[in-house]
């Protein structure tokens, strides 16, 4: 009789433990739009609102998508966090903001110039950030393979900080604007009351291609199953004679071009850019990483989407100066219930 | 029959040749402390200089801080890059208990604790800077705890991001807080800061001044002696032990029965805690505590001191941090910035010192990872990895 009543299972505190890990992280996400609905619901009687919030954020979270999928892909196959890659972000945005400036394009440019120019840009700052990244893994975190793990960490903030001086003294300290060449501002259509902008449109059209590619190029090609396979195990891979390094090498130079994109995109949507950008828009890349699961390709485009979304609605509501705090204690957070991510199991598998 | 217990093994035969620059241990522990400290303490009496003594008060805080990082980063092996929490908690008591900024507290008359001269009727929260210390001891501590927390399941790279999302948000907060009251005043003054903050008052002695600023530098020289005293017996003690073995092995520590949990709290604790006295003392001697003082940069500035010096080792945290705070407040500003006039060009060094930061962190760590004066274990180990270099994982073939 007495068995009986001893509740079988483990105890309630590991229960409790175990539903926290399950769900406390989607909880923690669903709150703030939760909330905000709510809200909207009984100020206008509609959710136009946060539709917007949502759309906007899709195509900020787009651009994060992009950055986050540099640092997962790194993390990957050597498992260490590239500090600099926040700063070859802002150096892409740099380069394609110098290169409309070259071009002469304006926003009285017309519109096939404006697209071949923007087309050359992507192509350039996409080259430009892979070739810096690739440089940034040979000077710093090549010599340092066998390292213990705190070294190359370091190196990374290291030139993390030297890239963002060059950022300074390239276009100065203060946020330098761009010829707005899309019309960012302005309203394409409108569906349900929530407006579609240029800039939606453009980071949407822009990011979708590189991903499909991407995922394609990672899944497919003969070099891809070569990354897949470093990243499962460096050393058998060596043995099935997969140049490592070769492999290793290819893995920044992707993860640098969609940085080159995403700082494209990011220069056209904010019609700003500035050296700082690099460092507030890296980690918050990273927090979209680590929030999907770091190490897997689907996971950090669903976290970008995500930490757009959160970004777009505490900028709306919030504050623009708390956005990053809040980012920031998302980030403290998904490390508190959740540290492998939303879709961490598949973590050490970059497919 | 126990052979084993009969025939202990002769313990290995430890190579008494010594190489390259090495004292005699005698030296290293009694001579050269020593004479350093002579040094240091004479060091106001050459000159009047009121802007040079207040730069040595500056680099000595900043040894300070760079200890208790040390603690963390170079004992424990948890890579905190948002030290700069401590340094603005630290600084925020002081803003907040030694200063005329609480104004309407206590209907406008103030609370007053063992000050006195004419602050004892001012207005604001007025403490004597050695309870301020005690406070600042207490939040830094409890905020490294809670910054500790999240991180205990996770492993050195998110150990590193976790603490430098919460160095943001306690800048932020910083900044932020500005425009949230208690009571009719503002929680942190922002960008524009709390100043005046009150002199350090001592008991016993007359209270500091803004006009003579060498019974600053031998204070904060007091603080530093303490806080290496603290360190000495931290790192010999039984905790420092198992702060190294955590560091070593932490699977391996956790078996041995080294509780993990409370080890890298008290790390954290600790570390905090020195960084907490440091920015007191540095809110007071800069007069003023303002939310632009704490920037992300600033804890690579500290972890780049710690690195120079060598992880681990307290005298080569000291050594790294003076080293950086001259560079700093000093080489950069006054000596390297005129290089480029002289040879004709129109160029300001100090727009890129944090670039000479990062070439020096990236610098020290493929050319000499152990830092100017490696601590012995680190070295040891260093020497052993590069023998067994070529079974590592990610070997480069030719």
């Amino acid at each position: 009789m007495e068995a009986a009543s001893i509740p079988a299972g483990p105890p309630a505190s590991q229960r409790i433990r175990a539903l926290l890990g399950t769900y406390g992280l989607t909880v923690v996400l669903l709150l703030m739009p939760v909330l905000f609905a709510i809200d909207d619901i009984k100020n206008d009687g509609n959710l136009v609102g946060l539709g917007e919030n949502l759309v906007a954020g899709l195509s900020n979270g787009a651009i994060w998508a992009l950055v986050a999928i540099g640092y997962t892909l790194v993390y990957g196959i050597v498992e260490l966090i590239n500090f600099a890659h926040g700063e070859v972000f802002m150096i892409g945005s740099f380069i394609s903001a110098s290169l409309i400036g070259t071009l002469g394009l304006t926003i009285k440019s017309a519109a096939v110039p404006v697209f071949f120019g923007l087309l050359v840009a992507l192509v350039v700052a996409m080259l430009g950030s892979g070739t810096l990244n690739v440089l940034i893994e040979k000077v710093a975190y090549r010599p340092l393979r066998s390292a213990p793990k705190l070294a190359p960490l370091i190196t990374a903030v290291g030139m993390s900080f030297i890239l963002q001086n060059v950022g300074l003294l390239w276009k100065g300290g203060n946020q330098q604007s761009v010829p707005d060449l899309v019309d960012a501002q302005h309203t394409l259509f409108t569906i349900f009351g929530v407006t579609i902008e240029n800039a939606d449109v453009l980071s949407i059209v822009v990011t979708i291609p590189l991903l499909l590619v991407m995922t394609n190029f990672i899944s497919r090609s003969r070099l891809g199953k070569a990354m897949r396979a470093t990243a499962q195990d460096p050393e058998a891979a060596r043995l099935m004679g997969i140049n490592v390094d070769t492999t290793i090498s290819l893995t920044f130079l992707l993860g640098g071009m969609l940085a080159g994109a995403a700082g494209l995109i990011y220069a056209m949507y904010q019609t700003t850019v500035w050296y700082f950008q690099g460092f507030t828009g890296g980690l918050i890349a990273f927090t979209a990483a680590v929030m999907g699961g770091i190490g897997n390709l689907r996971g950090a485009v669903l976290g970008g989407v995500i930490i757009g979304f959160i970004q777009q609605m505490s900028d709306n509501r919030i504050g623009s100066e708390w956005t990053p705090a809040i980012v920031f204690a998302y980030l403290v957070l998904i490390m508190v219930f959740k540290p492998s991510g939303l879709l961490g199991e598949q973590t050490r598998d970059a497919g | 029959m126990s052979v084993a217990a009969s025939k202990a093994p002769e313990p290995p035969v430890v190579s008494k040749k010594r190489r390259g620059f090495e004292l005699p241990s005698w030296a290293e522990k009694i001579v050269i402390p020593l004479v350093v400290a002579i040094i240091a303490i004479s060091l106001p009496l050459l000159t009047d200089n009121q802007s040079f003594v207040q730069q040595c008060a500056v680099a000595v805080a900043y040894v300070v801080m760079a200890l208790g990082l040390n603690i963390v980063v170079g004992f424990a092996g948890l890579l905190d890059l948002g030290y700069v929490a401590f340094f603005a908690i630290g600084a925020y008591c002081t803003g907040w208990f030694a200063s005329g900024y609480w104004a309407y507290v206590n209907g406008g008359k103030g609370i007053h604790i063992a000050v006195g001269g004419f602050i004892a009727d001012r207005e604001g929260i007025h403490f004597n800077f050695l309870i301020v210390l005690v406070i600042a001891v207490l939040f830094t501590a409890i905020a490294g705890m809670i910054i500790g927390l999240p991180t205990l399941r996770l492993r050195g790279d998110y150990i590193a991001i976790v603490t430098l999302a919460f160095g943001e948000i306690i800048g932020r907060l910083a900044v932020n807080l500005d425009s949230v009251n208690i009571g009719k005043t503002a929680i942190t003054a922002g960008r524009q800061g709390i100043s005046p903050v009150d002199r350090i008052d001592l008991p016993f002695l007359e209270p500091f001044t803004g006009l003579n600023l060498k019974p600053w530098y031998w204070f904060s020289l007091v603080l530093l002696g303490l806080v290496l005293f603290v360190n000495f017996r931290l790192r010999d003690s039984r905790m420092g032990r198992a702060w190294i073995a955590l560091r070593e092995d932490e699977i391996a520590a956790v078996a041995m029965g080294v509780p993990a949990v409370k080890t890298k709290l008290l790390a954290y604790a600790s570390g905090a805690s020195f960084g907490g006295i440091s920015g007191a003392y540095l809110g007071s001697l800069l007069n003023t505590v303002n939310a632009d003082q704490f920037q992300f940069s600033f804890s690579i500035l500290v972890l780049a001191m710690i690195i120079l010096g060598g992880l681990g080792s307290i005298w080569g945290v000291v050594v790294g941090a003076l080293t950086l705070s001259i560079l700093n407040n000093y080489l950069i500003p006054d000596v390297i910035n005129e290089l480029p006039s002289k040879v004709g060009l129109e160029f300001d060094m100090t727009q890129i010192t944090f670039a000479i930061y990062g070439f020096l962190l990236l610098m020290m760590m493929i050319l000499r990872p152990q830092g100017l004066i490696p601590e012995r274990r680190h070295k040891m180990e260093l020497a052993e990895h590069a023998e067994t270099s070529d079974e590592t994982l990610y070997t480069a073939r030719a």
